[in-house]
């Protein structure tokens, strides 16, 4: 799959160079760089707060950055009016206009850019059909749930054709359910239409179920930029691993290569290049720490809390003065003595953050 | 038994209708349609038709409708501007903007008396700088003058509401989508505040059709409203029927205009 988009999607359409924003003093982006090549799945993702709105906002043209320059196709559309740009959003809390109908809605901007009746009128067949809502066109607004106005606002937004649809946290309002028919949805919009996608969210599950690239930023910075399973496999830094799941991230010493001394114990790893000594961040998926017998494993710890997840029950284990975080589908009754054990290629190395970085790497828990 | 009590506690509010409102329309309209000895006439009622009347009327209609539309004309773009920037205390400055409303209104008049007489405040100042007197006191001029200033409030406040509650991603995705200003304000903003001028436009047309003391006070007897005429049968002639019947006319008018207003708002209303 990768290989395959890949091809499609070598040009860069969008180039964000050495962007800084600021809001009233507080600096939101900080000498920003990025770039989106046609046809990609693209998400920001990251808590909030990390600027991963306002870098949407300034690509739709509701925010100017104080410097740096935006690239669209390669023409400078810095400080061109939103309403002048070839790309449309698809907002969070749907921004549907109360006062017209459906149809009204949706022939918005088709009516703007003067097209004929015929044309208004297929395209806003075709887009209905587009998002399941066909024979909607005269109903109002009000009529609609959040689901299906959440579906207008994105059929409103592509029967204009844009080379890029912006969708700020479009699902945020919704329950999970329903959340993940939109997401399914959603991929099969893109496929079909074979136009990028810029997503802004704070939910990883999504970023991962859709995107092709995730940008993973923190406090202005881009922590990750990665194919999904670049990102969940091989996090970059502690930030990144905590927030794509929770996971056991635990200060270490690299010893030498494939060496690594955690909670005083040393462990085989399959990481090189650190030097030696050198203090680095474990990261240990909760899904690949086994228990077994105590006298089997690295160290010795307690189950101190159980909880049934449905496919697997999650654990909390009390080893060497940290509280260890599995995911087991065995069945391990508080109270257990039992050994911590991971294999070697389960185990990441990542560097602590360096200088600049260090402020936005904080994990705020 | 809830049912029973709900029932009566509304008591107070229908002998409240019964008392102030249901019982002085029923007079009016008794009075209206019979002469002093009690017999039915349309008399009073014709008596719309005399010239005086006829006038007085026209007058009214006339002052009425300019006044709606210097109001409303000075109240949009304030509204908007109101609406729009963000005031640390937003709140603050709309009640400056209130704060005259809450001075009895016959104060204000009076002030505006003081400010536009011939040896008034104004032409004392005009005079100390050199500039010719200015002498509208005593003219309609004037009289609008006055209910603008009275009314301004009444058609402000509905319209800086209804701007209010247009949220602003509704403007961003209208840019979204292409549109220019001259375009958000005529397919989003001015739609969305049709019930606000609408409410505007009832809340200052009908008082200034009806008014009497603002056309009293600054039209100094030369400006004969049909609620000066009105004042007049009542307080000075005492005659109530005639009162009534031209009451009754103007209550004609008040209702006909506002059914006219209303057929515009046919704009479902907004969340």
């Amino acid at each position: 799959m990768s290989e395959m988009g890949q091809k499609k999607m070598s040009k860069h359409l969008i180039d964000f160079i050495d962007i800084s924003k600021s809001f009233e003093q507080t600096p939101v982006l900080d000498e920003f760089n990025l770039y989106i090549r046609e046809n990609e799945f693209l998400t920001l993702l990251g808590p909030s707060g990390c600027g991963k709105t306002t870098t949407l906002r300034m690509l739709g043209g509701f925010e100017t950055p104080d410097s740096g320059q935006i690239f669209f196709d390669g023409k400078d559309i810095t400080y061109l009016p939103a309403n002048e740009r070839k790309l449309n959003t698809v907002f969070q809390k749907y921004s549907l206009f109360p006062h017209m109908s459906i149809a009204e809605n949706i022939a918005f901007g088709l009516k703007i850019s003067r097209k004929s009746k015929s044309y208004i009128d297929d395209k806003i067949k075709y887009a209905l059909k587009l998002v399941n809502l066909d024979g909607y066109e005269k109903r109002s607004v009000h009529s609609l749930s959040g689901g299906q106005q959440q579906r207008i606002a994105i059929a409103r937004a592509i029967v204009n054709e844009p080379k890029v649809l912006l969708l700020d946290e479009p699902l945020g309002a919704l329950d999970l359910k329903l959340r993940q028919n939109m997401q399914y949805e959603l991929i099969r919009l893109k496929e079909e239409l074979g136009i990028t996608f810029v997503y802004v969210t704070h939910d990883q599950e999504e970023a991962l179920t859709m995107s092709d690239t995730i940008v993973v930023m923190n406090q202005g910075y881009i922590q990750q930029i990665g194919t999904p399973e670049d990102i969940y496999n091989e996090p970059e830094n502690a930030f990144v691993a905590d927030f794509i799941g929770h996971s056991n991230i635990i200060d270490g010493i690299m010893i030498t290569d494939r060496l690594v001394e955690i909670l005083g114990v040393k462990m085989p790893c399959v990481d090189e290049g650190f030097g030696e000594n050198t203090p680095v961040d474990v990261v240990i998926r909760p899904e690949d720490v086994e228990l077994v017998e105590p006298a089997d494993g690295y160290m010795e710890g307690d189950v101190t809390s159980l909880i049934f997840k449905g496919v697997h029950y999650e654990l909390d284990v009390q080893a060497n003065g940290y509280e260890w975080l599995v995911h087991t589908t065995k069945y391990v009754p508080v109270g257990t003595h039992v050994g911590i054990k991971v294999i070697p290629f389960n185990i990441q190395i990542m560097h602590k953050p360096e200088s600049s970085d260090e402020r936005a790497v904080e994990i705020d828990e | 038994m809830s049912k029973l009590k709900q029932q009566f506690l509304a008591g107070p509010y229908l002998l409240w209708i019964v008392g102030f409102i249901l019982l002085p329309v029923l007079m009016i309209l008794y009075y209206a349609f019979t002469n002093a000895d009690g017999i039915f006439t349309l008399e009073y009622i014709f008596a719309i038709g005399s010239e005086t009347n006829r006038k007085a009327i026209g007058l009214s209609l006339q002052l009425g409708i300019i006044c709606t539309i210097i109001c409303l004309l000075l109240s949009y773009p304030l509204a908007m501007i109101l609406s729009r920037i963000q005031f640390k205390n937003q709140g603050f400055v709309v009640f400056i903007f209130m704060l005259p409303m809450w001075m009895n209104f016959m104060l204000r008049i009076l002030a505006w008396k003081l400010l536009l007489s011939k040896n008034g405040v104004i032409n004392t100042l005009l005079e100390g700088i050199g500039m010719p007197e200015i002498s509208i006191i005593n003219t309609p001029v004037a009289v609008v003058l006055g209910m603008v200033y009275d009314f301004l409030p009444f058609m402000l406040l509905p319209i800086y509401n209804s701007m209010t509650r247009i949220r602003k991603d509704w403007i961003e995705a209208a840019q979204d989508l292409g549109a220019n200003n001259v375009t958000i304000f005529f397919k989003i903003i001015l739609p969305l505040t049709v019930s606000g001028i609408i409410s505007g436009i009832v809340m200052v047309f009908v008082p200034s059709l009806t008014s009497f003391a603002i056309s009293q006070v600054l039209g100094g007897g030369q400006v004969l409203l049909i609620g000066n005429v009105i004042e007049q049968d009542f307080m000075q002639g005492m005659q109530w029927n005639a009162g009534s019947g031209l009451s009754f006319v103007l209550m004609i008018f008040v209702i006909a205009s506002m059914a006219l207003v209303n057929l515009f708002d046919k704009e479902e209303p907004v969340k």
